[in-house]
């Protein structure tokens, strides 16, 4: 079975604890890979991405926990049941799962598992080589630990809000859940890190991801700064520190914009000749690459009254010709649309038992080491109890019934 | 023990994305070769900030932080004898991570095909803006281009006032390319067990738009079932403003309706509190501009820490909106050894982040810092591939290394 088309991390069981972002987007990436991603959850206290986000064309919040768009997203080809953890029963069940399991992912607010007797001492007992990681907004130790941690209130204490602005801003708020997904990828890192050492040794361990750590890793030019020179930089909006031109430039069309960078004398040579050579491009405030950075609010102006007279593409088309680095800034309709994307076949179609088939990101690799990857449907919640209770730990009918009616399978 | 000790790998890349994908394998034990160009060096060499502001090789901040625990050799891949020198590097490597445009290692003859004959079980993991095949797949692009072109930039900030006046932004600092990195370092590790398993190796073909694009995966969902869109207007989720207070400005979070009674209660029940204008978190945040002067009244009392502490004290979601001083002194983040204390000969002893991934047996150390431009040169040509002296001196002067 060890050929080419078995996928890395087949026969990987995962026992998945997590909700929202940082953890389910960490074993999706396991899921694709092949590994069993077994979600455990429960009605008593549903992932609020199964109600938050199940917009559905209306744009309000739903009820149906089988009908959000986001919770599709992130848990396509993963299993789902449901037990409560609440009642000893449930608990008792999810340690007969982690028992077969190889890694437990969680991403509660740290205390939490503890007091479920699911920490990592006591699923060692359960598991000894259990690969455990836990995600949480401030870690698992230090004096701040409990505090609690959304994106917005990540960004700021990690200090990516303060980066991200205009020029002459103090920052700003960011549009994504940006500290979810990198703190999804470290952790989806450190998990196959931890299972080969696992594989080598028969050693497991427990691993501490904090996402505001994980911003902070991603921002190494601001620390550094600070750390080498105590200085504090201000928001660059989209400049850089030593290349101009170098922005989002208005062109045809409503809200249509064009990212532009130009990093060489050469490369300035040809970006002037292919937007015509106009008089001001041989002024002396652009004649090399400093005077263009320092008098970039100008030369702005300038370039966006050739580039408003283009589509975005257009602009992308003639100065990528010319060796220019530039791509158009896509909304989300044309990131789906777009040609090189469609070839590369980034998108893929995914179907769904209530809400039919949608369009998904694949995982940005190719073809890689597994060609194919896992994409199955996302999970409704539940859908796998059967598997889960009478396959895998091989529980008769009559007592999942009885679980159910006493809802312990809830 | 270290978790990848039994891992050697060759990186031939530049600035961000192929050199933090090594480094955060090398900080759990890898074997990290980094080769650059003789006399030049990687890129972030040049790339702010430098020690006292003054520019020198050895001595950004970027490239320091970017290559701990690796290994440096100069090599000329141009000279046949430097493509040589290369082949029994890979013979011997378990990974290659290269970051160039997708011509030139084929046009160096050094492309996956070629080294697959030196070495069958080579995993080889090129990292490049566009990819490796499509219409795009020459074109330049650096981080700005990737965040724009990926759709991050199209929908930040969150909630501006006029997106015609306030156009797409990319995030701070150059976060398409540390998002591509992690990703290549998931993959590898994926590649690396799938190995050990079949034996095979790969090619592992990682774009920087594509890893910002996949992380679009909420709004491409709700795209492509619910038909809507999130420029920066319409925030895809609602969030309040900064709120001022005496020394800066804090950011708080209530989603949840017991959230928002926490925080009233934390301001002593104010009566506007059950004014239907901020009965729901959605209503509060689309009345901002009323809520915000009611807001400022209490929070202009205090510091940011003091709001941190008196919030978080109450379960409510809040931190102060740092900066890189503020971050660098957070007592919980010393309280963790967040930042470690590393000796550089060019620099002496600075605080660098370390990896925010924790590991109970196997923890990330730092045993060398960043390498000067051809530190190891020695160490690898003579001591691993058994060069002499003398090649060294005559490879030198013929520019190979």
């Amino acid at each position: 079975m060890d050929d080419a088309k078995t996928l890395p991390l087949e026969g990987v069981r995962v026992a998945d604890f997590s909700r929202v972002q940082a953890g389910p987007q960490t074993t999706l990436w396991l899921a694709v890979m092949g590994a069993e991603v077994i979600r455990i959850e429960s009605r008593q206290r549903p992932d609020m991405l199964r109600y938050s986000y199940s917009a559905m064309g209306t744009g309000k919040t739903g009820e149906d926990l089988d009908r959000s768009s986001f919770f599709t997203a992130l848990n396509y080809s993963k299993k789902s049941c449901t037990l409560n953890l609440t009642q000893p029963e449930g608990l008792d069940i999810a340690r007969q799962i982690i028992r077969i399991s190889d890694v437990v992912v969680e991403n509660y607010s740290p205390g939490v598992m503890e007091r479920f007797d699911l920490d990592y001492p006591s699923l060692k007992k359960v598991k000894p080589d259990i690969v455990m990681a836990s995600i949480s907004g401030m870690g698992q130790t230090g004096p701040d630990k409990e505090y609690l941690g959304y994106a917005p209130t990540i960004h700021a204490h990690s200090g990516l809000s303060s980066y991200t602005g205009y020029y002459g801003s103090s920052g700003s708020l960011l549009g994504t859940f940006w500290c979810d997904a990198l703190s999804a990828q470290y952790t989806a890192f450190a998990i196959q890190v931890a299972l080969h050492h696992c594989f080598r040794t028969g050693e497991g361990q427990h691993i501490d991801i904090s996402m505001t750590e994980a911003t902070v890793s991603a921002i190494p030019e601001y620390i550094m700064d600070y750390t080498m020179n105590h200085k504090v930089r201000q928001p660059m909006g989209n400049r850089d520190d030593i290349m101009a031109p170098h922005g989002c430039y208005r062109c045809r069309g409503k809200d249509r914009w064009v990212a532009i960078a130009v990093s060489t004398e050469e490369e300035w040579v040809a970006f002037c000749k292919a937007i015509g050579d106009p008089e001001w491009s041989k002024e002396k405030r652009f004649s090399d690459m400093y005077s263009r950075w320092q008098n970039q609010e100008e030369l702005d102006v300038s370039i966006e009254e050739w580039t408003v007279n283009h589509t975005p593409y257009e602009v992308m088309e003639i100065l990528q010709s010319a060796g220019v680095a530039a791509a158009p800034s896509l909304s989300v309709d044309e990131l789906l649309d777009d040609p090189h994307l469609r070839e590369r076949e980034l998108f893929i179609e995914i179907g769904h038992p209530v809400m039919g088939t949608g369009i998904q990101s694949r995982l940005p690799w190719r073809p890689g080491p597994c060609p194919g990857g896992s994409y199955q449907s996302p999970p409704l919640l539940g859908e796998h109890n059967n598997y889960v209770f009478h396959q895998l730990l091989g529980m008769s009918d009559g007592e999942i019934s009885c679980l159910i009616r006493q809802q312990v399978v809830y | 023990m270290k978790a990848l000790s039994d891992l050697k790998i060759v990186e031939y890349a530049n600035l961000v994305s192929g050199p933090y994908c090594t480094k955060l394998m090398a900080d759990f034990g890898a074997e990290v070769t980094k080769i650059e160009e003789p006399g030049v060096g990687d890129e972030a060499r040049s790339r702010e900030p430098f020690l006292d502001g003054i520019p020198h090789s050895e001595r950004s901040g970027l490239f320091l932080y970017l290559n701990t625990n690796k290994l440096g050799v100069t090599l000329n891949l141009k000279a046949p004898t430097g493509k040589s020198v290369f082949k029994q590097l890979i013979r011997e490597a378990d990974i290659l991570v290269e970051n160039n445009p997708p011509s030139v290692m084929k046009d160096l003859g050094l492309d996956y095909e070629t080294l697959r004959e030196t070495n069958q079980g080579l995993i080889m993991t090129s990292i490049t803006p566009f990819g490796q095949n499509g219409p795009y797949r020459d074109y330049k692009a650096c981080d700005l281009i990737s965040v724009h072109m990926g759709g991050l930039g199209y929908a930040t900030p969150s909630r501006v006032k006029d997106p015609d006046l306030q156009p797409p932004l990319k995030l701070g600092g150059r976060q398409a390319d540390f998002m591509a990195a992690a990703m290549a370092a998931v993959v590898t590790m994926s590649a690396v067990i799938g190995r050990s398993r079949n034996g095979l190796g790969c090619h592992l073909d990682l774009s920087v738009c594509e890893a910002v694009a996949s992380n679009m995966a909420r709004d491409i969902a709700l795209y492509s079932y619910d038909k809507l869109i999130f420029g920066r207007k319409t925030g895809i989720y609602y969030v309040y403003g900064a709120l001022a207070c005496k020394d800066g400005y804090v950011q708080f979070h209530c989603p949840e309706q017991h959230h928002w009674k926490s925080l009233l209660d934390a301001m002593g029940n104010p009566e506007w509190g059950n004014d239907e204008l901020f009965k729901t978190h959605e209503s509060r945040v689309n009345n901002w501009s009323l809520l915000e002067p009611l807001l400022l009244e209490w929070s202009m009392e205090f510091t940011k820490e003091e709001i941190y502490r008196i919030l978080q004290g109450k379960g409510v979601a809040c931190c102060p909106i740092n900066n890189a001083e503020e971050v660098s002194n957070s007592e919980h983040l010393a309280t963790r050894e967040f930042f470690m204390a590393i000796d550089h000969p060019e620099t002496g002893i600075l605080r660098y982040s370390s990896i925010p991934t924790k590991f109970s047996q196997t923890p990330m150390r730092v045993e060398r810092p960043a390498p000067l431009l051809g530190e190891h040169n020695d160490q690898v040509y003579c001591g691993r591939l058994g060069y002499a002296r003398e090649e060294l001196v005559k490879m030198r002067e013929a520019g190979v290394i």
